[in-house]
């Protein structure tokens, strides 16, 4: 099943005429069913015209009535991003999955308010996308490293989600469901909202982790691991040297109060019973061991 | 981004927050001048840096005298300041502020920041004043009280009056503590700001509330929206590498060990910092050159990393994924053939155009050591970093 999305899933880009819009819609397009699946675009300004023969329409409204897409990515700069997922949740779409990295906490504080009770679910903002191997990826993750196969992975970063993804083949480890839930203090889906999601998936048996430093959501998610997770999970925490009260790159990867160390995360994920890798560049043998 | 208490206090009397009256000074004469135009025959000299525990390091001074104010100010401008917040090597003070001396009663403690559990923003208040909250939170947590605010509400008067009870607040200045309290949210909110912290509000003999003191940090990601504020930034409150770096749109935080990393992805520029440090070695730095770097931005990364005297190797871990490993091995070429490579230099590259970009580090003639992955590229880099000091231990 995979989690999410799959090959039918139908999908819109929301700022698909804008540079990275255009780049990554072409190659998430080019990827496994991707053709199928990226039906349309959204521009109010350039309504009626095409994008490499995919329709760009004027609302997310008019897209989703025209072409049945329930899915919508966002490329929109910083400023409008907000907004934009603003509309994809009055549209009533079941998911979005928001790429834009910059976007102020206080209108990510007054969108995820305005979601409270709605169908829609969000990925991101500040994050990679979802990629489900073989059968479609929304996002910017370079698809060809992933394989399709039986391990999950939820990360709040890019580049180390490709990394830990190519571990996991390293060890012949093929994914079903890959998640970059961003690096934002202020995001949609958390660690928890995806392992529930894992938990529950028949194609998926064990998960892989990767949290970071600021907030607490990694362990919350261990604790709700501990009493209700039915699949092995492997953990990992990126920070355990980074300085207390500077921000790490991602606005929400930031040590503040005393507050989401490293070692207070892998501290609790331990007690919680999960397994943690330890060394950056043994999440994908220490997630073999486990299986 | 941070700015200097006098700063704050001039952003929070806009929201209508009442503060001790003060002004700001570059100079000894400047501070006498202000003192006299205060009146009064007290006054407070405070140094201005971002850091706080200024009082504790010798920062903050009462005067009974204008001759006082001056002996103060001459003490404090130029002194560099250590407090727990500086760190050893301390803060040069280069302005002050100097207020009016008050006739204080109680203190108190009030923060805003966000909760990001629970996505609002969080009101915490103490009758702890003038106390390092961490601590009291620590010691005794049912001192702290919260109120979590609707983002579309705001801070009622009715919640914003029960804070003031909960913390001690004498009757007669409920109503005008209430107000303070949400003059400080709507400055929280119109400001994008990500910590307001008033440590200590005062009671006053006369029963009126102030704020004593007044920190403010804002979001980077919205400072688009507020000039002014973008306005207040205090470069010699900076690190110069790092100053260097945010020219350049790199995201650069200087460390204290002496292998360089210069990494795509801050997640994974943390996990290569990590590893250093697991194979025994110590990072010099954070650097993420993003997910869209050009080669010549990763030259100027390679460059801004070369000046730190503590250099002894370093590490570039790439996984190319938008940004392919050419691009990267050609920035690195251009830098340094441009700057005198003077430490062993370890290259990982993993993923988009990872062959075309090892060929091009290996016809570059440069001494480059190649790793097959991270845990490989630690260890090389940790080996090559001890043997580099070694080798100036003998030389000198």
């Amino acid at each position: 099943m995979s989690i999410l999305i799959n090959r039918n899933s139908r999908v819109m880009t929301q700022g698909i005429t804008g540079k990275t819009g255009q780049f990554h819609t072409r190659m998430c397009r080019d990827y496994a069913y991707g053709k199928d699946c990226f039906v349309a675009g959204v521009n109010p300004k350039k309504a009626g015209e095409d994008f490499e023969g995919i329709p760009v329409y004027a609302t997310v409204k008019e897209a989703k009535q025209a072409t049945g897409a329930t899915v919508s990515v966002i490329y929109v700069p910083p400023p409008f991003a907000a907004a934009a997922v603003d509309e994809a949740v009055d549209a009533e779409l079941d998911l979005v999955i928001c790429i834009t990295e910059g976007i102020p906490v206080r209108d990510m504080l007054r969108t995820c308010y305005r979601m409270q009770g709605r169908k829609t679910r969000l990925i991101g903002p500040n994050c990679p996308g979802i990629i489900t191997p073989d059968e479609v990826k929304i996002g910017i993750m370079p698809g060809y490293i992933h394989k399709r196969g039986r391990i999950g992975v939820v990360s709040r970063s890019g580049t180390l989600t490709y990394e830990a993804v190519a571990q996991l083949m390293e060890q012949g480890l093929g994914q079903s469901t890959c998640i970059g839930i961003g690096g934002d203090p202020v995001n949609g889906l958390k660690h928890l909202d995806v392992m529930k999601l894992f938990n529950d998936d028949d194609e998926t048996d064990a998960v892989l982790m990767v949290g970071e430093i600021g907030g607490s959501d990694e362990e919350d998610c261990a604790r709700w691991v501990r009493d209700n997770m039915r699949k092995p999970l492997v953990g990992f925490i990126a920070g355990l040297t980074a300085p207390p009260g500077r921000r790490m790159g991602h606005a929400g990867a930031v040590i503040s109060g005393g507050k989401g160390t490293a070692q207070e995360k892998l501290a609790v994920l331990e007690e919680c019973g999960i397994k943690v890798a330890r060394n950056p560049a043994e999440m994908g043998k220490v997630l073999k061991s486990v299986l | 981004m941070k700015i200097h208490e006098y700063q704050a206090k001039n952003i929070l009397r806009e929201f209508g927050v009442p503060t001790p009256v003060g002004l700001a000074c570059f100079s000894v004469d400047e501070a006498a001048e202000a003192a006299g135009k205060l009146g009064g025959n007290a006054w407070v000299v405070k140094a201005q840096i971002h850091a706080g525990g200024r009082g504790k390091g010798g920062g903050v001074k009462l005067a009974k005298s204008i001759d006082e104010v001056e002996h103060f100010a001459g003490q404090i401008l130029g002194m560099t300041l250590v407090t727990n917040q500086t760190g050893p090597q301390g803060q040069v003070v280069r302005r002050l502020l100097v207020e009016q001396g008050l006739d204080i009663r109680k203190e108190f403690y009030i923060g805003l920041v966000l909760d990001r559990g629970r996505r609002r923003v969080c009101l915490m208040a103490s009758s702890e004043g003038g106390m390092n909250i961490e601590e009291v939170a620590a010691r005794s947590p049912e001192k702290i009280h919260k109120v979590f605010i609707d983002p579309l509400a705001g801070l009622g008067a009715r919640d914003a009056e029960e804070v003031a009870r909960k913390i001690g607040i004498a009757e007669p200045a409920v109503a005008e503590a209430a107000a303070l309290l949400q003059g400080l949210y709507r400055a929280y909110t119109d400001t994008d700001a990500s910590l307001v912290e008033i440590n200590p509000l005062i009671l006053t003999a006369g029963h009126h509330v102030l704020a004593l003191d007044a920190k403010m940090n804002f979001d980077d990601n919205a400072l688009f929206r507020h000039p002014d504020i973008s306005g207040l930034r205090d470069l010699d409150e900076e690190d110069p590498a790092e100053i260097e770096a945010s020219r350049h749109d790199l995201s650069y935080i200087s460390l204290d060990g002496n292998i360089g990393c210069l990494v795509n992805g801050a997640g994974l520029a943390m996990a290569t910092m990590d590893i250093i440090k697991l194979y025994g070695g110590n990072p010099a730095n954070f650097l993420d050159v993003g997910g869209g770097a050009t080669a010549g931005k990763v030259a100027e990364a390679f460059k801004l990393m070369l000046r730190n005297p503590n250099l002894q190797a370093i590490l570039i871990n790439i996984f190319g994924g938008i940004m392919k490993c050419d691009v990267i091995a050609e920035g690195v070429v251009a830098a340094a053939l441009e700057v005198k490579l003077n430490v062993p230099l370890v290259v990982r590259l993993e993923g988009t155009n990872v062959d075309l970009g090892k060929k091009i580090l290996a016809e570059s003639g440069l001494p480059i050591i190649s790793a097959g992955n991270m845990a490989d590229a630690a260890e090389k880099a940790v080996t090559a970093a001890a043997s580099a000091a070694k080798a100036v231990i003998k030389g000198t």
